[in-house]
């Protein structure tokens, strides 16, 4: 069986992260470079494998990619697809910036909602946008997400939330701000009403977001590799003129910390959220 | 100087404007400060206790910069660490223990941003703050006395009503830090200061805020006999409504609102 070495995982890390065999390479395919072993990895590899290249490190994933590959084919349904946030402070160069984030991104605004199955559970489901100005809270991404607790609340089903985020958006100011206790007290109602809310931080997960929903949740759950923080590296090594410790801000030491549950690979996600979500409603089960 | 925004980011930051120890001073009587986490440690850059508002106990919890260089550093210049959210939450449970309303003076910079402060669950703190104090049982009112920077200021507002001095600021981001994200030039730091909206008079035309407190006399009897006047009249309101909670949940629930397009 040497011949099919290949296909076991090398490492810690790749444990259980090939979704398949290695695709063929097609002559003059395109690569990405992966910044943490430098290799170049050819597209449809990197693709077949989700975004992940075999050394373990996990790149950006878009929020509909994700979605397809978490939920089960078919069952995601999308709330809210056209709200967004307009510019209420008429702040200077809002309006073409966030114009140009639309088009790029080919999503509306920084958060996808709705409801999914997950190994057959069913569940409230948000995906954060990083092509969406790094996944910025801006009121539509608050209101959003509020009004998927308050959904989940009413027809009693758990809340799955993927972060990813730079924190508040600026350009929307004190509005912004209120984002952060608006989605901190619906989730408090779903809470308080025995439901769970699993989160799981991807790269980078910072600022406001870190200050209020991503923290909120019953089990938090990380990619491996990710930035986790509150305030800015740059920002505490300017304001402390110190060196930062190695491994700053990263999943394993924010979980050596004590602030998560678990690190999991990207492969093992859909497995391990249905497992989760399946404990959680053995009423269902006996 | 009071007539741009950054000249009001400037007032508002100050050392000679009253902190929130001379506010707990000059407004209550009997104050017992009441000390630590009981988790890890103290933070001097938030102050808590309880104390008499005229008869009336309450807790009350300030964010201290401090007036001289040694105060100052004693206090971090009022950029609390975790367990200093930590503390006020500790402070605040106890007061919906025991039936007594809070009252909370904010004035930071913001969140202290350090290595320690992160590894000790600077953004968990904050946001354990924003959940609970959503579904606080008594009365809760905060007043912005000078700097109401980002996180570390809204960790201490999540309240039934929010005041601010006349000369206070409330800001997502310092106009420092927003110029130089976005145009890359802290020097643009007045155009960011008028941009972000931050003057009370804005705060209060988005909703954010219930009252704006006027600064004559600011630092003299008068001026704090006019807020212990002030808050003796919210808390008599605020004690009969029987649907705070419910109430506190609304004011946040619509903040925003205003700015999602729905189509």
């Amino acid at each position: 069986m040497a011949l099919f070495n290949f296909l076991r995982p090398k490492n810690k890390l790749e444990e259980g992260g090939r979704s398949s065999a290695p695709v063929q390479q097609d002559a003059g395919e395109p690569e990405e470079n992966c910044p943490n072993c430098h290799k170049d990895i050819p597209l449809s590899r990197l693709w077949a494998n989700n975004l992940v290249c075999s050394c373990g490190y996990h790149f950006r994933m878009k929020a509909r990619q994700r979605i397809q590959t978490i939920t089960d084919k078919g069952s995601f349904h999308e709330m809210y697809p056209r709200m967004k946030s307009g510019n209420p402070l008429n702040f200077p160069g809002y309006k073409e910036k966030i114009g140009t984030v639309r088009v790029a991104s080919g999503e509306e605004e920084a958060v996808v909602c709705g409801t999914a199955s997950i190994g057959r559970q069913r569940c409230c489901l948000f995906v954060m946008e990083p092509g969406f100005m790094m996944g910025s809270m801006g009121s539509a991404v608050g209101e959003k997400i509020t009004l998927l607790f308050e959904y989940a609340v009413e027809h009693r089903l758990p809340v799955v939330g993927f972060t990813v985020s730079g924190g508040a958006r600026m350009q929307e100011g004190l509005l912004s701000l209120m984002q952060m206790a608006k989605t901190s007290a619906a989730v408090k109602r779903h809470s308080d009403a025995g439901l769970l809310y699993i989160a799981v931080l991807t790269d980078p997960t910072t600022g406001g977001v870190t200050a209020s929903f991503a923290m909120e949740a019953d089990i938090i759950l990380a990619e491996p590799g990710a930035t986790i923080g509150f305030a800015g590296a740059r920002v505490i090594k300017q304001t402390t003129k110190k060196a930062l410790p190695e491994g700053f801000q990263t999943s394993e030491t924010v979980m050596e910390h004590g602030f998560v549950d678990s690190i999991v690979p990207r492969s093992g996600q859909k497995k391990y959220l249905a497992e989760l979500l399946k404990m959680h409603n053995w009423r269902a089960i006996i | 100087m009071t007539d741009t925004a950054y000249g009001r980011v400037k007032l508002a930051r100050d050392s000679q404007r009253p902190t929130g120890l001379d506010y707990i001073r000059k407004i209550f009587k009997g104050f017992i400060e009441l000390h630590g986490d009981r988790r890890y440690s103290d933070d001097p850059a938030i102050v808590g206790g309880i104390a008499r508002l005229n008869d009336l106990p309450v807790t009350v919890i300030a964010i201290e910069k401090g007036h001289t260089a040694k105060e100052r550093t004693y206090r971090n210049f009022g950029a609390p660490q975790p367990e200093g959210y930590r503390k006020a939450l500790r402070l605040m449970k106890q007061a919906e223990k025991f039936g007594r309303p809070v009252i909370c003076f904010v004035d930071t910079s913001g969140a202290y941003c350090g290595v320690g402060a992160e590894e000790r669950g600077q953004g968990q703190a904050i946001a354990e703050n924003l959940m609970e104090m959503s579904t606080l049982c008594v009365p809760v009112i905060t007043i912005l006395i000078g700097e109401g920077g980002s996180g570390g200021a809204l960790a201490l507002a999540v309240a039934d009503r929010v005041w601010m001095l006349q000369n206070a600021v409330y800001s997502v981001i310092s106009p420092e830090g927003c110029a130089s994200i976005l145009w890359k030039d802290p020097e643009k730091a007045e155009t960011a200061a008028a941009s972000l909206k931050l003057t009370a008079e804005d705060a209060k035309s988005l909703g954010v805020i219930e009252r704006i407190l006027s600064e004559n006399e600011i630092g003299k009897k008068e001026f704090y006999d006019r807020i212990r006047m002030m808050l003796t009249e919210e808390l008599e309101e605020l004690t009969r409504d029987v649907d705070l909670t419910q109430n506190r949940y609304d004011r946040f629930r619509k903040l925003g609102q205003s700015a999602v397009i729905k189509e």
